[in-house]
């Protein structure tokens, strides 16, 4: 029997016990009514202590979301979700106020997240500095670092946070890239999001940290609507991270994310995404449906926004990290790796809109395939009139790992200037058993050769990431496709 | 005692008999060629010395350093010592060569209960092992077998066997595809790899390898069956008289 053909069988036994981050934690927790009305929405804003104006752009979303249907056209199948059977707020219980500083938090939580390999010490560095903002079901539980961040006029911190302490700011940014109208999942998230993070890159800094949201779904039948927004002044950089993970559980859970990047003249935002939600077991139970939304619009002159994502997690991914170049000569990068194993579907890609003169975009997409699993990439390139002289290159590439896997490319190119180039490139390609054999005479166990060979694979969009998560993110990908090779 | 020790080994590719019934008995340190026209089962005879998967040992045994060796998977055979040089060594895109050969090494080393190895130490070693083999540190970093050339390639394998320092090497047809220059540069790394411990099987159509490679042993497989063994002269008597000797003797 050869390798590959083995794959079949060995998929078999992959078990979700090999999801590490499966585990659950006791913990007491307060949770808002089963379902969504009006009142659950009032009930998420009182619990943040929300401005009126807050509660007024939440319950003009929950209105116009009632007027939409769920979109049908991305390559996933579920069946339909009761959106009444779920918690749409899950908190810690805590006395109080919540935790003033770190040694407040519930040693639980801190466990929690030790557990998941996430400091929440600000003494414990690992390689560079990383602030984190740790998200736990529908509250912000930690931020460290923050005092430090806020000397150099940083801002960051829970998104709830941001809402009482910097109105002005979340005024005028809040829904300016996505709107509450935008789609079915992004406007039941601006009616009942409940945490996430804010970030403000004052003008002319260079953030030196890395700064990270941590995101972990624990609660039982509970969605996690987080909501971040991240802005970067006039030639500001930062850069970004986000990590996630969740329980393992027989039903699905719903995490549907919004996320809003603004650069103005000048500045830059790198946002990494590494996403290892739980994706169900071997034959599709469980997991997390990952419907998120994030755009980030360039809106300064050569401003420059860069998304890199690896996708390993979810039971369903279906997610497009979008740029809109409204500045001249701004950049917009979204590098991707998508795994998908056993039942797993992901249908994700990106949206470049090029309005500015100049504009640039480069598309890296790395589709990884294996058991029976479903791989799509979807993308959108737009040039408007206006964007004399605008770039694009688009280079997608699938593996697929045995023969019950799909991979699917859906590119769609608008040019409406002439001046335009817009380059696309696509490959399939399978691992070789020649390949295998190579690696495996070499001493390398099949899984481990397998993990060489994707991280290869892989190579141009691993190279994006923050060196800090760069490691741990190649690790993943081995752990991603244990068990779909003999 | 002998290292390697085959026993009428037959086996199946595809339910098609392609060994049928091979003795051959190694010692450490020897050298031994294989030489056979196309089809004879030579590339058949290391696959599945390195178990590769779709060759089906039916009978017989191969016993490796006192051990049953079909028993061991391809990678554990590695681990144990074993190495094939490849006919078509395989391209692997972005995985650096010197990556690569890390992973095989640490493989081994977590193999036999060791520790990894140091990075900086393991950079000088394996830098010093490619000077000898004329490769630049730009060879290294270059994505394995990638848009090398056939005598690249053939380097990079020889490179990999003085990193991994194998107990028995098994060189397939690793002359073909080369030019005389590239012959010998490969032949010294080969023969800079001699040593008693190490044993050597070379499968090869011609002679001229074995100017440059001097074996112990010369064997001559056709139609599944070693049908002639002898010293390195049989190898002279096989580029006079060609394989036609041995075509009537079809099983």
């Amino acid at each position: 029997m050869s390798a590959t053909a083995e794959t079949v069988d060995q998929v078999k036994d992959l078990t979700a016990d090999k999801y590490k981050y499966g585990f659950s934690t006791e913990i007491e927790m307060e949770f808002a009514p089963k379902g969504l009305n009006e009142d659950i929405v009032r009930f998420i804003s009182a619990k943040k202590e929300e401005p009126e104006w807050m509660l007024e752009w939440r319950l003009k979303a929950f209105r116009h979301w009632q007027t939409m249907e769920a979109p049908n056209w991305a390559k996933v199948g579920y069946p339909e979700i009761d959106y009444q059977d779920i918690y749409y707020y899950a908190a810690p219980k805590q006395a109080g106020d919540g935790p003033k500083s770190l040694d407040e938090v519930d040693p639980e939580l801190l466990k929690t997240y030790e557990k998941l390999g996430i400091p929440l010490k600000e003494q414990e560095l690992l390689a560079g500095v990383v602030a984190v903002d740790a998200v736990f079901d529908s509250v912000s539980v930690a931020t460290t670092y923050k005092a430090k961040l806020t000397e150099m006029g940083v801002i960051f911190c829970s998104i709830s946070e941001a809402v009482r302490e910097y109105p002005e700011l979340v005024k005028k940014y809040l829904g300016s890239v996505v709107p509450y109208s935008d789609n079915y999942f992004a406007t039941l998230n601006c009616a009942v999001f409940t945490d996430g993070s804010f970030v403000y890159v004052p003008k002319g800094l260079r953030c030196p940290m890395e700064l990270s949201t941590y995101f972990r779904i624990n609660a039982e039948n509970t969605g996690q609507f987080e909501r971040t927004l991240i802005i970067a002044d006039e030639g500001a950089y930062v850069s970004y991270l986000e990590g996630c993970t969740a329980p393992q559980r027989d039903e699905n859970q719903l995490h549907a994310a919004v996320v809003e990047l603004v650069t103005l003249d000048n500045a830059e935002i790198k946002y990494s995404t590494v996403q290892n939600w739980y994706p169900g077991d071997e034959n599709g139970k469980g997991g997390i449906y990952n419907f998120v939304t994030k755009r980030g619009a360039c809106r300064g002159a050569n401003s420059k926004i860069s998304w890199t994502q690896v996708e390993t997690g979810s039971a369903i991914t279906w997610k497009y990290p979008s740029c809109i170049l409204q500045g001249d000569n701004s950049v917009g990068e979204f590098y991707s790796v998508a795994i998908t194993n056993n039942a797993q579907q992901a249908d994700t890609g990106t949206k470049m809109i090029h309005l500015g003169k100049n504009t640039r975009s480069t598309i890296i997409s790395k589709g990884i395939s294996a058991g029976k699993a479903d791989n799509t990439y979807r993308g959108l390139v737009k040039v408007m009139p206006k964007a004399e002289g605008a770039r694009n290159f688009t280079q997608c590439d699938s593996l697929l790992i045995g023969d019950r896997c799909g991979a699917h490319t859906v590119p769609y190119i608008e040019s409406r200037n002439p001046s335009a180039r817009v380059e696309h490139e696509a490959t399939t390609s399978k691992i070789s058993d020649d390949q295998l054999f190579y690696c495996m005479q070499r001493g390398l166990s099949a899984e481990d050769a397998v993990g060489v060979i994707v991280n290869g694979f892989c190579k141009e969009v691993m190279k994006n990431l923050p060196m800090e998560f760069a490691v741990e993110a190649q690790k993943l990908i081995g752990i991603s496709l244990e068990g779909s090779v003999g | 005692m002998s290292l390697l020790k085959i026993e009428n080994l037959h086996a199946t590719i595809d339910d098609k008999e392609i060994l049928k019934g091979i003795n051959l008995e190694m010692g450490p340190g020897e050298i031994h060629a294989i030489m056979g026209p196309n089809g004879s089962g030579k590339s058949t005879l290391s696959y599945v010395l390195a178990g590769r998967d779709g060759y089906e040992v039916t009978e017989g045994s191969v016993t490796f350093k006192g051990k049953d060796l079909l028993e061991l998977e391809a990678d554990e055979r590695a681990n144990e010592g074993i190495f094939l040089a490849f006919q078509y060594p395989v391209e692997i895109p972005g995985v650096a060569g010197m990556t690569f050969l890390r992973e095989s090494y640490n493989a081994k080393l977590r193999h036999h209960g060791e520790p990894e190895a140091d990075a900086m130490q393991f950079l000088k070693m394996v830098r010093a092992k490619a000077k000898t083999l004329n490769m630049n540190d730009d060879m290294l970093k270059r994505p394995v077998n990638v848009g090398f050339s056939g005598g690249e390639k053939k380097r990079n394998e020889i490179l990999q066997m003085a990193v991994l320092e194998p107990s028995l090497a098994i060189l397939d047809e690793t002359d073909s595809g080369l030019d005389i220059d590239a012959l010998k540069l490969v032949s010294e790394g080969v023969n800079a790899l001699r040593n008693e411990g190490r044993s050597m099987l070379i499968i090869t159509h011609y002679q001229r390898l074995l100017n440059h490679i001097q074996p112990d042993f010369v064997h001559v497989l056709a139609h599944g069956k070693i049908q002639r063994s002898g010293g390195k002269e049989l190898a002279l008597e096989l580029e006079a008289n060609g394989y036609a000797d041995f075509a009537e003797e079809a099983a």
